[in-house]
């Protein structure tokens, strides 16, 4: 199976304990991460006729209802320039934010029969579960500028700041997805409180209304510190209205609230889920 | 044979001295907290906070204590729920230990059971990548094997069906075919020989052969005692968490099926009887190897069966009879005195016989069933006692020909 030298390697490495090698451990970390992610993706509308194309009909059939109900009903769109595109980004990342957290609630539980029968990290499944979510959303991205582009918004050379927002948002929901991936498996009443707390979210986050000036001033700083509603003031300005105001200037120094809170909710899910998943696989 | 392989150990004990073990399992346990209530809610807590969690402890193993030599063929056995299994995953590093410590000296195989990740919805092919890649291949080495995975497997026509029209042995064999492509210098094998036609079987001994003759350090779990003698130097026997015995392999097959079959033995309710049991009673039936009682023998190993009969009337010229039946309940050998046109005698009341025979091992590996009967002389057919099935036996060995006998011979091969 293998040459002399390397069993000879292999032995001489065995004297000096057991020493893994990161790179090596890193880069099957991340195989096995995009491994499941694509077979997952592949495999959510298997058996379909449309397949994948179906991760785009739930945004956009959401998009078209809240479109008519809030233009033509509501009128929310008064003063917002461009409020169709702002809506419909929205709608797209929070749809991003909600798939990965959702999906990684039970994601380790799902995976039982392989945390059982073989030694990797753990934290595979929930990262597994964001590339899953990231692929869709790139899916879904190229419809958007497509309708972008209809609606008259065209990408501009503020659209590079996108990804950064992107890995924001990324690291908000992967935080979050790890935590809620752990408490799962001790308490299974995460799951409906997540639900709850997801569709409070929903309202709460400007997806439908903008931060300014639709939210009144005396509670627009207590608004913004809901990372994602300063995440969607920020992507208004950059994507579809270059003379909204941003969220720095919006918040002052207090911009590192939610800041601080992308990188707390991260630092808090990585660190209890790295405490957690040596005992995962017995837990289950 | 066991000479052979004692000298054999002896030697690799010595070419292999200076080496560090490969696997080191130091007084290691495991205790498993089984909560009373499985699912603890929030609401729960929340209203009994001063409540401790009550939890039941199962000592799933204590105390194992283990070097294994690099290139040593090791087997785990026992029954269910004995351990074995908890012991793999924790050298594989998917529990923790308790108590007690296991290192692994050189690269480890990541899995402990075949195909794992496969996915039904998917081809064979795609199944094979990711397989592979769970085992620690990178996505490039998966998809550069995966021909050769596919002709080891002998599925060159099916690489592209979906695996959920696999038969279980196709995907046995399909992870087994995935499994040998892993470089590592330890190997964990979790019941591997359980499914698989007897063709595939072979080719799974054939590269255990050669992984044995590349020096590739095994663990493997298995209920399979024939495997257990073939392949592994040495074995262990664990029962409800603790090492009853490590030794050779031969020895610890003979121990498990005695803790197999002997207890079920016991444990059996009484089978049919038929006869009034006035005249005389069969009160124990049992085998012997060497003289001793057994339960199991080896193969071709000589075993004598025999049954003591107690009078309480005076019966002259009963006819005692032996019947022996296999595992499929086919009567595989009956004899009577009254067959062998044997005399013998008359007996008075309370006085207790031994009736033994003793055969040539020609029973083929597999579990036996010994009647003993005694009937009135004449036609035979005025049955005193006879009890089905009292004792029991196992005969195991390594090679199994699919017949029900081995007769001795010899092969004679003429030209022209």
């Amino acid at each position: 199976m293998s040459a002399p030298a390397a069993e000879l390697d292999a032995a001489a490495e065995g004297r000096r304990e057991v020493a893994p090698d990161r790179l090596a451990e890193a880069r099957r970390l991340w195989a096995l991460t995009w491994t499941l992610a694509v077979t997952d993706w592949r495999l959510r509308f298997y058996g379909s006729v449309l397949g994948v194309l179906w991760t785009l009909v739930r945004p956009f059939a959401f998009f078209g209802v809240i479109l008519f109900v809030f233009t033509e009903i509501a009128g929310l769109d008064k003063d917002v320039h461009n409020y169709a595109i702002y809506i419909l980004f929205a709608l797209v990342l929070f749809t991003f934010f909600s798939e990965v957290t959702s999906n990684s609630v039970g994601s380790l539980v799902a995976r039982e029969s392989l945390l059982r029968k073989m030694r990797f990290h753990p934290i595979v499944i929930p990262l597994s579960v964001a590339v899953t979510a990231l692929l869709n959303l790139a899916m879904t991205f190229v419809a958007v500028l497509v309708f972008s582009v209809i609606f008259g918004v065209w990408p501009t050379w503020r659209w590079v700041e996108l990804p950064l927002l992107i890995a924001a948002m990324t690291a908000l929901a992967l935080g979050v997805g790890m935590l809620l991936s752990a408490l799962y498996v001790r308490y299974r009443d995460v799951q409906p409180i997540w639900d709850v707390a997801l569709q409070m979210l929903f309202y709460a986050s400007s997806v439908l209304y903008v931060a300014f000036p639709t939210v009144p001033d005396e509670y627009r700083d207590y608004f913004l510190c809901n990372p994602i509603a300063a995440l969607f003031a920020q992507m208004r300005r950059m994507v579809v209205d270059p003379h909204a105001p941003s969220v720095f200037f919006l918040m002052g120094w207090r911009v590192a609230i939610p800041g601080a809170i992308i990188v707390g909710l991260f630092a808090l899910g990585l660190w209890f889920f790295v405490r957690e998943s040596p005992r995962v696989a017995e837990n289950l | 044979m066991s000479g052979a392989v004692l000298a054999k150990s002896e030697q690799r004990g010595l070419r292999l001295a200076p080496e560090p073990p490969a696997v080191e399992i130091d007084h290691v346990s495991k205790t498993f907290r089984l909560p009373r209530q499985r699912y603890s809610t929030l609401k729960e807590r929340a209203l009994h906070p001063l409540r401790a969690m009550q939890y039941d402890e199962l000592h799933a193993l204590n105390d194992v204590h283990v070097s294994i030599a690099p290139g040593e063929f090791f087997g785990i056995v026992g029954r269910n729920g004995s351990g074995k299994s908890t012991l793999l995953k924790i050298l594989a590093g998917i529990y923790r230990a308790d108590a007690g410590r296991v290192a692994v000296h050189g690269r480890l195989s990541p899995f402990i059971e075949l195909g794992v990740g496969f996915n039904p919805d998917l081809a064979a092919r795609d199944n094979i990548v990711i397989n592979a890649v769970m085992m620690g291949l990178s996505r490039r080495e998966a998809k550069a094997r995966t021909e050769a995975v596919i002709e080891f497997a002998e599925l060159q026509e099916f690489a592209e069906l979906k695996l959920k029209n696999y038969s279980s042995g196709m995907a046995v064999r399909l992870g087994f075919a995935t499994a040998i492509q892993v470089d590592a210098d330890v190997l964990l094998v979790d019941e591997v020989l359980a499914v698989g036609d007897a063709g595939f079987q072979q080719k799974c001994f054939e590269e255990f052969t050669r992984l044995k003759a590349a020096g590739k350090t095994v663990v493997f779990v298995t209920h399979d005692m024939h495997a257990t003698e073939r392949f592994c130097d040495r074995a262990m026997l664990i029962e409800r968490g603790d090492v009853l015995r490590i030794g050779e392999p031969r020895e610890i097959a003979r121990a498990y099926n005695e803790l197999n079959f002997g207890r079920l033995v016991h444990g059996a309710p009484d089978s049919a009887r038929y006869g009034d049991q006035r005249a005389c009673e069969i009160l124990d039936a049992w085998f012997e190897r060497d003289g001793r009682r057994t339960s199991e023998v080896a193969q071709h190993e000589r075993v004598a069966m025999a049954f003591r009969v107690r009078f309480h009337e005076r019966v002259a010229e009963p006819v005692f009879g032996f019947s022996l039946r296999n595992d499929v309940g086919h009567t595989f050998f009956a004899t009577t005195t009254e067959q062998r046109a044997m005399r013998t005698g008359t007996f008075e009341p309370g006085e207790d016989v031994t009736v033994r025979i003793e055969v040539d091992g020609v029973m083929s590996p597999t579990r036996y069933e010994l009647s003993p009967s005694v009937a009135r002389a004449g036609t035979g057919a005025d049955t005193l006692d006879l009890r089905e099935d009292l004792a029991s036996l196992h005969v195991h060995g390594t090679v199994v020909t699919g017949g029900l006998v081995d007769l001795p011979h010899e092969f004679e091969i003429v030209r022209g």
